[in-house]
């Protein structure tokens, strides 16, 4: 069962992945994105952790994903691109060199720490065990806004920083004398 | 693994035959009451309006044109399906289930009965097997819904940009914009629900509303309901927050290429997620299928459904009669109500709620916890309509930005 749940969501995640790279249109590319995203989310069902499963529909399939298409549309940009013109020539071999080395430094970590993995694999089962559906989110909570908190807050700090950032940045404010 | 897929408690232990058909029957019985439903709806809200408008509505078809809507789905059916020129094909053709998909699922994890009195926590008996009347509840309910309405946005969007055309685009650009906008406050009220129910499960955010001051309206205090009505509204695309189909301006907004049932099927969408909507909304705040009184003699499994369906009505009459009251508004004023009322009004209400509360759990003195938070509301408040008037006033001195 969990392996057939694995097969068929990695399979959404790697077409997606695929996709978003393939696709020349960038609408397609970001509904890609989507699959891919929703291929995440069954993983993290079939993990037991829903409360990670909902927000990643809600917040990356249902913001930012919305928020690229509407940029997209906005733009205007919406026509299909030429893949095979490279404005940029260092670009592919570069990406090709670090596209490996991720998948090296992925496979060396798997493979040096497999017992360790193996040994504590219950992360968010604790729910499942205790019976109680509502313990994995009490959990998350208790990380997040009790042992993590300064970390927390500062992240929200950030974020906050980039908004007020973006907005002065696209602000252009019309003096009366020159036209901008 | 009853907890991952959140079964009802019928699938915990082997799976026989019985249970398997119980299940499969809740199956059916929910999708045929939620398409039998829509199309009740759709005759209501036109007959309402009718009457409202002082005209007579549909007469024709069946006793009082109760079967408007069938001879309309079937003249859907047999018309022509046509396929814009310049459209993309596959995503045309996705995009009226994706709005329709994730309004039907919507369903699945309402509580639509079940007897919750006497601490039964909404468990009823068929034929000797314990369930709910309620097709799913999984551990994070509340959220599936958060999430379906999020989906829900790609099918308007999608259809509006698939069609290549200006008038449909500029619908669904109004319309995502819109959506988004006001999922914020959906969920920064719904934020406030949970933090009494202390549960994400849509059946223990009724379990604990047990008694009228229970509630949630009651006992959350309005503000989060009123917030949530709005954004609700607004979310559904009904007016008065109706600009993404805009008649008289857009020519039928996101859906003007489309034709036959794929039409049929965004219109589908939209009333179902009007009844859904009132479902939610029923269960997050005036307590699910939970009566006022005990009815006698209809036992306690069947009463649940009664109350639901009374207080769901009651709702659906109320989203009529704003159609058929209140006027369209601006766009600049719908953004100005989501962004600068909507989600101030439920986030300083979400962070009183939580004073409250813990103030309560630790035992604090309540006077003094009231007069702090009202202090710091009204501060925050006059720091935000500064921040408006400002804002207002450079925006009239630099002249308008677009």
């Amino acid at each position: 069962m969990e392996l057939v749940v694995f097969v068929l969501s990695a399979a959404m995640i790697l077409v997606g992945a695929v996709g978003v790279i393939v696709r020349s249109n960038p609408v397609h590319a970001a509904l890609s994105l989507i699959l891919t995203l929703f291929g995440v989310a069954v993983m993290f069902v079939a993990q037991n952790a829903h409360f990670l499963a909902a927000v990643q529909v809600i917040v990356y399939a249902g913001a930012i994903v919305v928020l690229f298409l509407f940029v997209i549309m906005l733009l205007g940009v919406d026509r299909s691109e030429d893949l095979s013109t490279e404005p940029f020539k260092v670009q592919r071999p570069l990406a090709a060199i670090v596209g490996l080395g991720l998948v090296g430094l992925v496979v060396a970590a798997v493979v040096s720490s497999r017992d360790a993995i193996t040994a504590r694999g219950d992360g968010l089962n604790v729910a499942d065990a205790i019976g109680d559906g509502d313990t994995n989110i009490k959990q998350l909570a208790r990380s997040v806004f009790g042992d993590y908190v300064v970390a927390f807050e500062v992240t929200s700090v950030l974020l906050v920083v980039a908004v007020v950032g973006t907005v002065l940045l696209t602000r252009r404010v019309k003096s009366s004398g020159k036209d901008s | 693994m009853h907890a991952v897929l959140g079964l009802d408690p019928l699938a915990i232990g082997d799976l026989i035959w019985a249970p398997l058909l119980i299940i499969l029957l809740k199956v059916i019985v929910i999708f045929a009451l939620g398409l039998l439903v829509t199309m009740f709806m759709v005759w209501f809200e036109r007959k309402a309006i009718a009457g409202m408008g002082n005209r007579i509505g549909p007469n024709k078809a069946g006793p009082w044109g109760l079967l408007q809507t069938l001879a309309d789905g079937i003249k859907l059916f047999f018309k022509e399906d046509l396929l814009p020129d310049r459209a993309d094909r596959f995503v045309f053709k996705l995009a009226p289930y994706l709005a329709f998909v994730p309004a039907f699922l919507v369903w699945s994890v309402i509580p639509l009965g079940g007897d919750f009195s006497g601490g039964k926590d909404g468990l009823v008996e068929w034929f000797g097997h314990t369930t709910r009347v309620q097709l799913a509840d999984p551990p994070v309910g509340i959220l599936l819904f958060m999430a379906l309405s999020a989906v829900a946005v790609y099918g308007i969007m999608l259809a509006g940009w698939s069609s290549g055309s200006k008038y449909p685009l500029l619908g669904s650009v109004r319309a995502s914009a819109q959506m988004v906008s006001y999922e914020a406050a959906l969920g920064l009220s719904i934020a406030t629900v949970l933090l009494l129910s202390g549960t994400l499960s849509t059946s223990g955010i009724v379990g604990n509303q047990d008694g009228i001051t229970n509630w949630h309206v009651v006992s959350t205090g309005v503000v989060p309901f009123i917030i949530f009505m709005l954004a609700a509204t607004a979310e559904m695309n009904r007016p008065p927050f109706d600009l993404v189909e805009a008649e008289q301006e857009l020519v039928g907004g996101f859906n003007t290429e489309y034709s036959s049932i794929r039409f049929g099927l965004f219109f589908l969408a939209e009333f179902m997620n009007t009844v859904t909507m009132s479902g939610i909304i029923v269960t997050l705040f005036f307590g699910g299928p939970r009566g006022l009184f005990d009815i006698p003699v209809i036992p306690g499994a069947i009463e649940g459904t009664i109350w639901f369906i009374a207080k769901v009505l009651v709702f659906l009459y109320v989203y009529v009669w704003m159609r058929a009251t209140l006027p369209r508004m601006r766009y600049d004023q719908l953004m100005d109500l989501g962004w600068k009322i909507l989600i101030p009004a439920s986030l300083g209400w979400f962070m009183l709620m939580a004073v409250l509360q813990l103030g309560r759990d630790e035992g604090w003195n309540r006077g003094v916890v009231g007069v702090i938070s009202g202090v710091v509301i009204a501060v925050c408040a006059a720091l935000m309509s500064a921040a408006v008037r400002t804002s207002r006033a450079n925006r009239d001195r630099e002249g308008a930005m677009f």
